[in-house]
């Protein structure tokens, strides 16, 4: 990763390097976004749904998302069920044993916020994202597997908009009406008055 | 054996259990004191008892109450046993000598009520982390990490 943090600082200081980069990124941008290796982090009834994705019946293996048991071979940890305190420590330590650039997407809702066990609870941390940069969340108890392959390719917008150069980043906007969005409402707007 | 004949057995070996044992729901239940539940385990395996199938705790406030499931594949019948402690004094004999299987049932039950079992091999925690402070399971139970659920859910 060094060698290309330092190509992309040298082409963005030379006159006219942009073009390259530009091209650079979409090369780098396509790659990765087409090969998304996933780290199962299955810990729970969402792992199954997880399983049931890479075979078959939905074949992730299309959108070039398989699934490795080595944190070191992958590009997004997908966190598929109840993180215990118990457990944090360990996916804490797999989080880090994967190589940069990494993606890390919150399956169900256990690893949202806690789920169903988010009262009353001494023993469950209360979503991933307390402990880990979440990407791209999906709720469901357990979500289906269209679920996860929505947040793959939602994953791979995320990665296309990226750059070598950090400060060329494109942000990308969450696809959920935000308040004040006027997109907030147009559920009801399309399919006409309730009759 | 059946289990309705295990009465009769029980009875005519120990006369002071037998007021102790009752049938509900198919599954016998002997209850029985601390100090002896050791012994009778002990005398339940030799009847036929051979397998351990659980061991749980309830926290009654005032004493904990010590469930041991027992099974017999011979006479296709299960017992509880039971035992109750003071809660101020938290130790019971433990049964790792006569079932291995009861090594880590006794270390889920120390580490989530605090119950002490003598003789048991390697008593530390399992299912929590080492450094945890307190036993979850007890009704007292008190920790800053708990968000209590709200009435109106």
């Amino acid at each position: 990763m060094a060698f290309v943090d330092d190509l992309g600082a040298a082409l963005d200081k030379t006159p006219g390097g942009g073009i390259i980069l530009t091209s650079l990124d979409a090369l780098i941008d396509w790659s990765r976004g087409k090969s998304l290796w996933m780290m199962p982090m299955g810990t729970a009834c969402c792992a199954m749904e997880l399983i049931a994705a890479s075979f078959a019946r939905f074949d992730f293996d299309r959108h070039g998302s398989i699934p490795r048991p080595d944190p070191r071979h992958t590009d997004v940890m997908v966190v598929a069920g109840t993180i215990t305190r118990k457990m944090e420590p360990a996916v804490k330590r797999l989080w880090e044993q994967m190589p940069e650039p990494k993606w890390c997407i919150a399956m169900g809702n256990c690893a949202v916020s806690g789920g169903i066990f988010y009262y009353d609870t001494y023993s469950v941390v209360r979503g991933v994202d307390e402990f880990l940069p979440v990407d791209v969340y999906i709720s469901g108890c357990p979500p289906r597997p269209e679920a996860l392959q929505d947040a793959i390719l939602r994953l791979r917008e995320k990665v296309s908009a990226e750059s070598i150069v950090p400060s060329r980043a494109k942000p990308v906007k969450s696809i959920l009406p935000q308040p004040g969005d006027p997109r907030k409402g147009d559920i009801a707007a399309e399919g006409g008055e309730p009759s | 054996m059946k289990i309705e004949d295990l009465r009769e057995h029980l009875c005519g070996i120990y006369p002071d259990l037998c007021p102790l044992f009752s049938i509900e729901f198919g599954d016998g239940v002997l209850c029985v004191s601390h100090e002896r539940l050791h012994q009778a385990a002990s005398d339940l395996k030799d009847l036929g008892f051979d397998r351990l199938g659980m061991v749980t705790a309830v926290d009654y406030g005032e004493e904990f109450e010590l469930v041991y499931r027992l099974q017999s594949r011979a006479m296709h019948a299960g017992i509880f046993l039971k035992a109750r402690i003071k809660r101020e004094t938290p130790v019971i004999a433990s049964v790792c000598d006569l079932w291995p299987a009861a090594n880590w049932q006794e270390r889920e039950v120390f580490d989530l009520f605090g119950i002490t079992f003598d003789g048991h091999p390697d008593l530390r925690r399992i299912l929590l982390t080492d450094d945890w402070v307190g036993y979850p399971l007890r009704k007292d139970y008190e920790d800053d990490r708990i968000i209590r659920r709200p009435d109106y859910i």
